[in-house]
């Protein structure tokens, strides 16, 4: 297989994804394709549903209609444990770590997925198991360096800065050997510098083989970093292509800007 | 520093070695008080196993369960049915103790399976139910078919027994003569040992991690991987085998067994014991257990001599007076130490900053 079929092959296919919330159609027949190895945004107003797709994609909720092919098999409906399985990482709008655990044992925890030992290797802590858990240590600690927050190992979560908080969620995700991470507006509330400094990390991810599905409110960050994005209104796709063509897209101004009087 | 006491490894031997002996010699220091009191402290010793079993739910996995002493029911019971004259079964104790343990896992996984989807008050109050239909079954199994032979409870239960070594004896070993609840004490301790050594592992592994993340937040648990349908059962499930043991080791102790020794405030109790001590916190678990066995027995003998010394009469029953007290010094303790007597380092930090 020659790079380029690499670069084109599919992995996430959402298939005329619906949800809504009583008379609110939060989802009206969504369907986007993210190819593996890419970059992809998904952007739209407040209330466009991108979280809501989100959460149907990562199993938290479950769709009223159609559904999601990943990495060649379909994902199953209402199963967040085994999305992340799957391969599917995610962090949270409103950051959700594990507060009163330490910065290394959240990314350590984020190793469960991928590690076997039980009730029995806990208790009697053979040898495998103490090396399992040395593993996940040298992981867990790669990780915290990777995204740069080594030095508040020790720290509880929740005394970390909102910038550090981010990173270590996102070294979390990372933890469970993810094929497809999804960000839901990881730039949210960060300022110009570290702004710059997540693209950097997102991109550095992208190019060590994860492919990432980024939910941003920052229209510049997404223009700059997605290779393709998509763009939701009222629940519905209105479009989906490389950034350049999506900027000057009349209805996409139109759904952030409104129709010229 | 004190030459005397070396290096800070060399004074924590020493002092792992005064622990030991003073464990040890124990039994024999409460025999001075008379055997009433030795066997106050193996009951202290057997809730210390009861709030290790139960702070693994709790502590561990942050599901409030009120229902717990239904485990340690179906333990009890499971020894005095296949230990007695009841049935006219009597097996050894090494059969029967894993069965309980087994046994009450698997009751908890049955009556922890229906509470997955709740949380917090509504989980207490499903268990709390749990609990009292536990009990109620005992009081009423002895009719049509004689099973738990109802509110006269079970007699004559076999005691602990390796060959013809019997725990419920005074027995002389090496010139020094054990009394039974001396004898019960030792075994008590090994058990003892080994569940603090089960929890401690427990908590730091990566089923402990889990356990944790599911406390914290169960929807980002989720979102890593965590199966939390299986890690909650299994908190359940380990929380019920402890309960189970204990339960065995009850029955054995007692004699006797019957639906009264199991209701709703000894799960209060227990839980007490946990949340008084310091959730999640091994030693602080230790500390409530043994605090709320033997504070309620010291009142029990002080109440009446003190009233009598300072009034000249007995004005207030003894049994309420004590109750009232115990409720006093509980809500004290919630009041001036709300993440409990001796919390982990991790949990004080977290009261300190919301104080602030």
């Amino acid at each position: 297989m020659s790079v380029m079929d690499v670069a084109k092959e599919v992995l996430l296919e959402a298939q005329a994804v619906a949800k809504h919330f009583g008379g609110v159609k939060a989802l009206r027949d969504v369907s986007l394709t993210i190819r593996k190895g890419e970059i992809y945004g998904l952007i739209g107003p407040n209330g466009a549903g991108k979280t809501t797709f989100f959460n149907c994609m990562t199993g938290l909720y479950i769709p009223d209609g159609g559904g999601f092919v990943f990495d060649g098999a379909p994902l199953k409906a209402n199963a967040p444990h085994q999305a992340a399985e799957r391969g599917i990482a995610r962090t949270f709008q409103n950051i959700r770590l594990f507060g009163n655990m330490s910065a290394l044992d959240n990314v350590m925890v984020g190793c469960h997925v991928r590690t076997r030992k039980g009730v029995f290797g806990a208790v009697l802590r053979d040898r495998s198991t103490r090396e399992e858990e040395a593993a996940i240590r040298r992981r867990a600690e790669e990780l915290l360096h990777y995204v740069g927050v080594e030095d508040r190992a020790e720290d509880l979560a929740k005394n970390l800065s909102y910038g550090d908080q981010r990173r270590l969620e996102i070294a979390r995700a990372l933890a469970t050997d993810p094929k497809l991470l999804c960000l839901d507006e990881p730039a949210a509330g960060m300022n110009g510098t570290e702004t710059e400094e997540l693209r950097v990390l997102i991109e550095g991810i992208r190019d060590d083989g994860i492919t990432i599905l980024l939910i941003e409110h920052d229209v510049k960050l997404v223009m700059g970093l997605c290779d393709r994005v998509a763009v939701l209104d009222y629940g519905a796709l209105i479009i989906e292509d490389v950034p350049a063509v999506v900027q000057h897209d009349p209805r996409v101004i139109e759904a952030y800007i409104g129709v010229a009087a | 520093m004190n030459p005397l006491l070396g290096s800070l490894p060399m004074r924590k031997t020493l002092l792992g070695v005064l622990a030991a002996a003073a464990l040890l010699i124990l039994p024999f220091v409460a025999a001075l008080g008379g055997q009433a009191w030795v066997r106050i402290v193996d009951f202290a010793i057997l809730y210390v196993f009861l709030a290790l079993g139960l702070n693994i739910v709790v502590g561990f996995a942050g599901l409030l369960d009120l229902g717990y002493i239904a485990f340690y029911a179906v333990g009890a019971y499971l020894w005095a049915l296949l230990a007695s004259p009841h049935f006219g079964i009597h097996l050894p104790f090494w059969v029967i103790l894993p069965l309980g343990a087994i046994v009450a896992c698997f009751f908890g996984v049955i009556l922890g399976a229906p509470t997955l989807k709740l949380r917090g008050d509504y989980l207490a109050i499903v268990t709390l139910g749990f609990g009292e239909i536990v009990r109620i079954f005992m009081n009423n199994l002895n009719a049509p078919i004689n099973i738990t032979n109802g509110p006269q409870g079970i007699n004559m239960i076999d005691p602990v027994a390796i060959g013809g070594f019997k725990f419920s004896a005074p027995s002389t070993i090496f010139g020094i003569t054990f009394s039974g609840p001396q004898k019960y004490y030792y075994l008590l301790l090994l058990l003892v040992l080994a569940v603090i050594l089960v929890n401690y592992r427990l908590q730091h592994s990566r089923i402990g991690r889990a356990w944790q993340a599911i406390r914290e937040d169960e929807i980002a648990a989720k979102a890593i991987g965590i199966n939390t349908r299986n890690m909650k059962l299994l908190a359940f499930a380990m929380g019920a085998s402890f309960g189970g043991i204990a339960g065995g080791i009850f029955a054995a102790m007692q004699g006797f067994v019957s639906p009264e020794s199991f209701s709703l405030i000894e799960s209060v109790m227990i839980l007490a014991m946990v949340v008084l001590g310091g959730m999640g916190h091994i030693p602080g678990v230790i500390l409530g257990a043994v605090l709320l066995t033997i504070l309620p027995e010291l009142l029990r003998y002080a109440v009446v001599p003190v009233q009598k010394a300072l009034f000249g009469e007995v004005l207030a029953d003894p049994e309420s007076l004590r109750m009232l007290i115990f409720g006093l010094a509980l809500v004290l303790v919630m009041r001036f130490k709300p993440a409990g007597l001796w919390p982990s380092p991790d949990r004080r930090r977290e009261l300190a900053e919301k104080a602030r």
